[in-house]
């Protein structure tokens, strides 16, 4: 220990035990004042070679005429001006409509798939918050869905949900005899349904994670003065956990709703690349303008006012949040 | 002591991370050049067997010869489908890909508009071999008319009916049927408990946008006009994809739970397996086989045409279904890549790679080999040669295909969940279909 | 379990739990112990019973028993060779990610700096940029890459460890940023004191107080590396193909392998259920370095 200490002394900056020269406090300084950046830099450098740049492209392309025609070639491509987004937003075309349509239906699918997902991640973990027999299993019986590939969950759900040989079928009418004829799953509204159940399975065991990491940095003598008090085990979760738990929360439920908003693989694998109207969510109307259409000029667009949004909606929930944060604080 | 042993892992770890993905990247990938006379050519190709080892199994020996014989060695990676139009993109894009490639035949028109392939001027054809020799058909697929194509044929595929044998005895059905009313009435016959008249892939967008096509025809339509814009919605049109979407709909001779059959097997297996009387569906032999059907338990026939063709129809009763194969123009090995083409359209290679997939050769020579002198092939063979159409070469072809396929795929739904499917609705769809496709153009 | 032992008592509330919290608890995880068992149940029956079995339809109890899928997922598609690969790409991805998304979130968490805001926020708003929007950008950016410099990122193991360690970083910053943000900076200072620099507090104080934070950003970037479908379909070829693709190919275009999808699922799940296991006990450790007190 001694040693690592003395190592780490000479090594970072600790203060020297005779006034040092000013060259060297000097030096100090702009190691003081530079090693939070050199803290950051290779994260700027990743994130500027996989996220910044491509994405700048990404928004150079929404400007062009990009289609078959120019694949090979981007840099031929004409400019389209405003041309790709005045397609997307004009709400009184098919495309418009139609895009409308999937936003509409995305908002309601992440508003559920959020919620759901948050709700049973918390509950489960504030219910295994305190020693059980068998918690240490269960936690990783629960974490088993999150670890399967994200493929192979959606194949297993559009598997159980088939009309005539799926669990699902088997189950309500068979066996539990709810239904006379067997609804179909995978087709018509019920399709809507069929996803926000098969990403909350997905999903919250993500939050389950999250938030049991988040338990274990409360500070026990909360608990313990609550104790005290007489606080019953629901008024400790309400007075105590709950608010502790709002800077995980906040970043937590943030990161689900952009996960939510953008989940392509979910929808993907259940409906191929023609979902169902109730279910059709933008990214599946971004990706088949993209890559089925090859129209990378339009789809970039569309992922342009896609992240405009979510920017707009990130924005003002940071506000709120931070502002309750605050005022509570 | 924390430190120390909290980094130690962590740069021992990042060593062995540098190490490995160095090693990763020096195997390298793309088209190297020649080496020492001996140049080496990757293909890509499309999986036609049960399984990509099976593909790997079957197409490793003819490129063992192929090297034995000119020295060239293949790289191959088998790809599979759902990938391949993506990863052809991203080499199109890039410049950095294959040097010879397999495609769907539909694609032609689209993957020509981007110029990323090796055009087969007479030259070039010249040195794959006389294109005489190819199947006319076939080659009609190869690009839009009067450009010069950019692919060969490789495995021709085409549509036929499928019928239970003894279903239909079971019946007192002597004949297949020849005309849709037939093949109607024939159905109805056929539907009864758990077994219905004919299965159909009802949300697979490929599928569905191959038999709107080929009502289509029949029926006098088109889905675009000479210029190459959508005509989706014309009267004839809407009469062909009410008439398929129908033997769900009003015929009730289709089992409502196909209209979620996506994945291109699970109406293959309902006809396999007994659940369905009737198939339309592209050289399926060894997909049955697969699922357990003997040869001697189905009969195959050209698909059924209307009694008599509406004014304009055509006598087409199937796609030119097919898969080509292309060389990348960004090429550094053109000759090599020209040399495989020219070797995987050679007879031997013909017969033996289309025997093994159960496809049709594109090559008129290989015919004369007994595997396709069978009744089955026969029928193939007549309608590849004299009533399959090919899909419309323009570069939309794949956005019309979604989208077609798209429409079906939701009539279909309303018809699963008894909604009524009127020419209005259908009309309505298409549309909307029109629309969109154009707007996307 | 260091939260069994009394002494540790400071993470969770010492009074036994009344009746009315023991029974909303069995049933509320026997209720979520069944949403998530429908599905493995699914899986692991599929994947035992013949293929024309699975295809006829689902039952409760299998007809016809056979581990004939096991041994068939290793010929069908080269599996092990996936495995590998996506071992190889999600460790490597994790720990460099871990290693950054530290080091950032310590600078965020406990200097004041200009720049500082400006950072959180684009790499906050990096999460929500559109996989679909970048990818053949980003594509397109490797092949350059390759091309100027001759390291080949497209199609290689190395661009997708760079692709996927990215992909996880804002959240681990943010998540990060967020834990050491609740270790008491007195800590720090007490550090300070005992004579470590800015670093020797990180490694010696802040991280042994925040291993629930990082374990649970580093299975997050495990898995998502593990799961990743779009990019890993375009950017690898036959040789650095991972198992999310991987597993894609048990559906080719005329057979649909599903008892062998199912099997091949539960045995690559394996490994990641056995290091959940593992790590356990570091996810509710908590603060329980000594050098705390």
């Amino acid at each position: 220990m001694a040693a690592a200490t003395e190592a780490a002394r000479a090594r970072v900056s600790a203060p020297p035990p005779t006034p040092p020269p000013p060259t060297r406090r000097s030096w100090e300084r702009v190691r003081r004042i530079g090693l939070p950046y050199l803290l950051l830099l290779p994260a700027v450098l990743f994130e500027l070679l996989v996220h910044v740049v491509p994405m700048l492209v990404g928004i150079f392309m929404s400007f062009k005429q990009l289609t078959e025609f120019f694949i090979r070639n981007c840099s031929a491509a004409p400019s389209a001006g405003l041309g790709n987004y005045r397609f997307a937003l004009d709400v009184n075309s098919a495309v418009g409509r139609n895009l409308l349509h999937s936003f509409w239906i995305t908002c309601g699918f992440t508003v559920l798939t959020v919620g759901l997902s948050w709700l049973i991640g918390t509950g489960a973990a504030l219910l295994m918050q305190d020693p059980f027999r068998g918690r240490r299993l269960l936690r990783t019986y629960f974490l088993i869905p999150y670890a399967l590939p994200a493929y192979t969950a959606a194949i297993t759900w559009e598997f159980m949900f088939q009309r005539d040989t799926g669990l699902v079928n088997t189950l309500l009418v068979h066996d539990l005899h709810l239904f006379k004829q067997p609804p179909f799953w995978l087709l018509g509204g019920n399709s809507f349904w069929a996803l926000v159940i098969t990403a909350v399975w997905r999903t919250w065991p993500f939050a389950f994670l999250v938030v049991t990491a988040g338990l274990q940095n409360i500070p026990g003598d909360l608990y313990e003065a609550a104790a005290i008090d007489g606080a019953g085990v629901w008024l400790r979760i309400r007075s105590i956990t709950l608010p502790q738990l709002r800077p995980v929360n906040q970043v937590l439920v943030l990161v689900l709703f952009l996960w939510t908003f953008n989940d392509f693989n979910t929808p993907y694998v259940l409906f191929g690349n023609v979902p169902p109207p109730q279910a059709n969510l933008l990214s599946l109307q971004i990706y088949d303008t993209s890559f089925q259409s090859w129209n990378f000029g339009s789809g970039s667009a569309m992922s342009v006012l896609l992240l405009v949004f979510l920017l707009l909606v990130t924005a003002a929930y940071l506000l709120v949040t931070n502002r309750r944060g605050n005022a509570d604080a | 002591m924390r430190r120390p042993l909290h980094r130690r892992p962590v740069v021992l770890a990042l060593a062995a991370a540098t190490a490995l993905l160095t090693g990763a990247c020096g195997s390298g990938s793309g088209s190297s050049s020649a080496s020492g006379g001996h140049p080496t050519i990757t293909y890509w190709a499309s999986d036609q067997g049960s399984s990509i080892s099976d593909d790997v199994r079957v197409l490793t020996p003819e490129l063992t010869r192929f090297t034995k014989q000119t020295g060239i060695n293949v790289k191959l990676e088998v790809i599979c489908w759902n990938d391949l139009l993506n990863r052809i993109l991203a080499a199109a894009s890039s410049g950095q890909g294959p040097d010879v490639v397999n495609i769907g035949n539909t694609w032609s028109a689209s993957l020509q508009a981007t110029g990323a392939f090796q055009p087969m001027s007479s030259d070039v054809m010249k040195q794959i071999g006389d294109s005489g020799r190819f199947l006319p058909g076939a080659l009609a697929a190869t690009g839009a008319p009067g450009k010069e194509p950019v692919g060969v044929p490789l495995y021709s595929m085409a549509y036929a009916l499928y019928y239970n044998k003894a279903m239909f005895q079971a019946a007192g059905i002597a004949n297949p049927p020849t005309t849709w009313d037939e093949f109607v009435t024939d159905g109805k016959k056929l539907t009864h408990g758990n077994q219905w008249g004919v299965s159909v892939e009802g949300a697979s967008t490929s599928e569905n946008a191959h038999h709107a096509f080929t009502f289509s025809q029949q029926h006098g339509g088109s889905f675009f006009d000479a210029s190459g814009k959508p005509t989706f919605d014309t009267p004839q049109n809407v009469a062909a994809i009410k008439q398929y979407v129908d033997f769900m709909a009003a015929d009730k001779i289709a089992n409502p739970s196909d209209a979620e059959y996506s994945n291109g097997t699970e109406a293959v297996q309902d006809f396999a397996t007994g659940k369905a009387a009737m198939l339309l569906w592209q050289t399926a032999d060894a997909s049955l086989a697969n699922y357990g059907m003997k040869p001697s338990q189905y009969g195959v026939v050209p698909v059924p045409f209307p009694a008599s063709l509406p004014p304009g129809g055509k006598r087409a009763d199937s796609i030119v279904a097919g898969i080509n194969l292309s060389v990348f123009a960004d090429t550094k090995n053109k000759d090599a890549a020209l040399k495989f083409v020219k070797y995987m359209t050679s007879r031997q290679t013909q017969i033996e790679l289309n025997k093994a997939y159960g496809s049709l050769p594109s090559v008129t020579d290989a015919y004369s080999d007994p595997a396709f002198q069978t009744p089955t092939a026969q029928v193939f063979q007549k309608v590849l040669d004299n009533s399959a159409a090919p899909m419309p070469a323009v570069p939309q072809e794949s956005q019309f295909e979604t989208a077609i396929g798209g429409v079906l795929k939701n009539l279909f739904a309303d018809a699963a969940s008894g909604k009524a499917v009127t020419d209005q609705t259908v009309a309505a769809q298409l549309n909307q279909a029109q629309q969109q496709l154009q707007a996307g153009g | 379990m260091p939260d069994r032992s009394p002494s540790r008592s400071r993470h969770r509330p010492p009074m036994a739990p009344p009746p009315s919290f023991v029974w909303t608890r069995r049933i509320g995880l026997t209720l979520v112990g069944l949403l998530t068992f429908l599905p493995l149940y699914v899986m692991l029956s599929s994947s035992i019973k013949p293929l024309q079995d699975v295809q006829a339809g689902f039952e409760w109890i299998p007809a016809h028993l056979t581990l004939r899928p096991y041994a068939d997922i290793w010929s069908t598609v080269p599996l092990g060779h996936y495995f590998l690969n996506s071992l190889i790409i999600s460790s490597c991805s994790t720990v460099v990610s871990v290693v950054i998304a530290i080091l950032a979130a310590y600078a965020v968490s406990r200097y004041r700096f200009p720049g500082r805001r400006l950072f959180s926020v684009t790499v906050l708003s990096t999460q929500m940029f559109p996989g679909i929007l970048f990818l053949l950008p980003l594509f397109l950016i490797y092949v350059n890459i390759g091309a100027g410099t001759g390291v080949q990122l497209s199609g290689s193991r190395l661009g997708l460890v760079i692709t996927y360690l990215t992909f996880t970083l804002p959240f681990s910053i943010w998540m990060l940023a967020g834990y050491f943000d609740s270790i008491p900076r007195e800590l720090d200072e007490a550090a300070r004191v005992d004579g470590n620099g800015p670093i020797g507090s990180l490694f010696r104080i802040i991280l042994p107080a925040a291993v629930p934070g990082v374990v649970t950003v580093a299975v997050y970037s495990f898995m998502t590396a593990w799961g990743e479908v779009l990019f890993a379909s375009v950017m690898t070829d036959d040789s650095t193909r991972t198992l999310a693709v991987g597993l894609r190919n048990y559906a080719s275009q005329n057979d649909v392998y599903w008892n062998q999808i199912m099997a091949a699922s539960l045995v690559v799940s394996v490994p990641v259920v056995a290091a959940f296991l593992l790590l356990q006990r570091y996810l509710v450790a908590g603060l329980t370095a000594g050098s705390v007190k």
